[in-house]
């Protein structure tokens, strides 16, 4: 703080922490304080607001654990975020050594800039692309059928199948930006001297490489991870009539039923159990939460 | 348990570049062979080749009198020392060591018990369940060797590995390795820009520039009678002379520069461009003139070294002459300004060409 006031002066430092000091409490505490506190009250007619009736509880809460579909949806949501997130590790590891100790730095920007193009197009797009991609007879199938891979058509849209494929594709790049730093940070030498000890190449990235990148790992777990979790667009338009996320009943609280109260509930139980989720894993894994600021 | 290392006109390109141009040297089993060369001179290149980690463009690398054509650095019997050490930094010092032996499937007890008894080698007995961060630059180090040492290769290369330590210490390791060496009795390649490490430790040097080899020699040798102009002013000093052979007569000859015409030996693959070179310990200075080589000189600037004393003189035109002289208590140590003679013998100069294409620089 002394040394951000001696370098800036007071003007730019009071701007700085006015800016965080906004962004902190306006935009991220006092709006989730404001869901906090609804989801402890009952959502009542307008007339009873303020009245005897509206007192706090934990009923919103309990209707959660009183309803079995919820919970289930809540426990696959869970699930299939998981998958996403190994997913999203599997292709982006590999991916992110290549990018970070393989390929020439020459042509490092041309392809950083070919895996963010699709950033430059909004996620609602996007997903519709791959409803349309794997549609019964989408351009998948064809391709597919056409090169003899397959005879008939897969119906990609079934269960959870597409919209594990959306998230996957949504997410995987910030998977792999944490990993690709981490791998970078790691000197060449030490994988040229397990490979001269003898090591073959599944031992060099299991003991040396994997190690190092745990960190990076970690941190885009996380995020792919919280964001699936959270993700609206993707398990909306690429659903099948068997997949239900977690995130579609807290829309159908607030947006359908107009039950905001029961909705922020449900919105916190996400947060919360996803928070202990994590802690749980990273835990098992043994990475610490400076690892991940790193 | 050693091996020999032979390259036969072994050349590396990296595009355009010919980092390594035809080197063709063998080295015994049991040796401790060092390269000497300036940065870029292609010393590390060849190591690299050796170890596998690049292939030549031409030649033929064999160790143990097998080609290494198709083998991976992870399938030949060497066992590289960076210059960084490349230590793995996330496990203790002992799964360091142990870790060419892990990869090969030993089993931990055989591989804790391998690892404690070189870190007894090494001089370290105590350190096997430390962190990498928690030893010293010269204890980094011992680990390299130790965990290079665990694999047991047949050769064992060294890239400046002891660049990063200070002076006190990188004399110490340099008794250390050369112990270490006759104990093992490994081949070791030893990579540096240090003339003073090559000539101290090894059995025999090759001094490289530009990717070729200029000289394959014991040190006093390469020191005493390098074999051109490059050797002789980069290992040690010299007061280089430019001038043209007058006459010569066998291993002696008669050369005029602009200081005066000398006597002196003549080296080998004489061009028209060669020089004479004196080395500073050679010269003396003294009030009269003696001998054949004596050139009248000024004193110019004096630095007392502390076990030699280094004085810089000039000539009437103004030609620089270096003159080194031990200080064993009593030396006198001449004024600024004072008028003295240059003097050296014809045995401690030679005419040498600026550099020879050395064919086929194996002894």
């Amino acid at each position: 703080m002394e040394d951000l006031y001696r370098r800036y002066g007071k003007g730019l430092t009071a701007a700085f922490c006015l800016l965080t000091a906004f962004w902190l409490l306006i935009l991220v505490i006092l709006p989730n304080l404001y869901l906090f506190e609804n989801s402890f009250r009952l959502y009542l007619p307008i007339s009873d607001v303020g009245g005897p009736k509206d007192v706090y509880t934990i009923r919103n809460y309990l209707t959660f654990l009183q309803s079995p579909i919820h919970v289930t949806v809540f426990f696959w949501t869970i699930i299939y975020s998981s998958i996403v997130t190994f997913l999203c590790f599997l292709i982006a590891y590999p991916l992110a050594y290549y990018l970070s100790k393989k390929a020439s730095p020459k042509s490092l920007p041309t392809i950083f800039l070919l895996m963010t193009v699709p950033l430059w197009v909004s996620e609602v797009m996007r997903s519709f692309a791959w409803f349309i991609i794997l549609s019964l007879k989408g351009p998948l199938n064809i391709f597919l059928i056409d090169i003899g891979i397959i005879e008939k058509p897969i119906r990609w849209m079934m269960g959870f199948r597409s919209v594990i494929i959306g998230l996957v594709y949504t997410y995987v790049l910030f998977m792999l930006f944490p990993i690709y730093n981490a791998i970078q940070s790691l000197d060449t030498n030490q994988i040229e001297a397990a490979d001269d000890l003898g090591a073959r190449w599944w031992q060099i990235h299991w003991r040396v490489i994997l190690p190092h990148a745990k960190p990076g790992i970690a941190s885009g777990s996380v995020m792919v991870f919280m964001l699936a979790a959270g993700s609206i667009l993707v398990p909306t338009l690429l659903a099948s009539t068997t997949s239900r996320w977690f995130t579609e009943i807290i829309q159908q609280w607030m947006f359908e039923s107009q039950d905001w109260n029961t909705g922020s509930a449900y919105a916190f139980l996400l947060l919360i159990l996803c928070t202990v989720f994590v802690t749980v894993v990273m835990r098992l894994f043994r990475v610490k939460l400076s690892d991940i600021a790193k | 348990m050693s091996a020999s290392v032979e390259l036969e006109n072994v050349c590396a390109d990296f595009g355009a570049f010919r980092a390594v141009d035809n080197v063709s040297v063998t080295i015994q089993a049991g040796e401790f062979f060092s390269f000497l060369g300036p940065s870029g001179c292609g010393k590390t290149t060849i190591l690299r080749m050796v170890s596998g980690f690049i292939s030549p463009s031409q030649g033929v690398i064999r160790i143990g009198g097998e080609d290494m054509r198709d083998a991976r650095p992870n399938q030949r019997p060497t066992a590289l020392i960076f210059q960084n050490l490349a230590l793995f930094p996330l496990m203790p010092v002992w799964e360091n060591i142990a870790f060419g032996l892990e990869v090969r499937g030993v089993d931990k007890k055989t591989r804790r018990a391998r690892a404690e008894e070189l870190l007894r080698l090494v001089d370290l007995p105590d350190a096997a369940d430390k962190a990498v961060s928690q030893l010293s630059g010269g204890q980094k180090q011992r680990v390299a060797i130790a965990r290079a040492l665990a694999v047991e290769p047949s050769v064992m290369l060294l890239d400046e590995p002891l660049s990063a330590l200070d002076l006190k210490l990188r004399q110490h390791m340099r008794a250390e390795l050369r112990a270490i060496q006759k104990r093992t009795n490994v081949t070791f390649i030893y990579i540096t820009h240090d003339q003073g490490e090559a000539l101290a430790m090894s059995d025999r040097v090759a001094v490289m520039s530009q990717g070729k080899l200029q000289q394959v020699a014991v040190p006093r040798e390469i020191y005493d009678q390098p074999a051109n102009g490059f050797v002789a002013s980069f290992v040690g000093e010299n007061n280089i002379l430019s001038g043209e052979i007058v006459a010569s007569e066998g291993e002696r000859g008669t050369f005029r520069t602009a200081l005066g015409t000398f006597s002196a030996r003549l080296g080998p693959n004489l061009t028209p461009t060669s020089r004479l070179y004196v080395r500073p310990e050679h010269v003396r200075l003294s009030a009269e003139a003696a001998g054949d080589n004596s050139i009248p000189v000024e004193v110019t600037e004096v630095a007392f070294e502390g076990n030699f004393i280094s004085i810089e003189t000039r000539d009437q035109n103004g030609h620089r002459v270096v003159s080194e002289a031990r200080n064993d208590g009593k030396t006198p140590i001449p004024a600024i300004g004072e008028r003295l003679h240059a003097v050296f013998a014809a045995e401690n100069a030679v005419v040498l060409a600026d550099s020879g294409d050395m064919k086929a620089g194996a002894h």
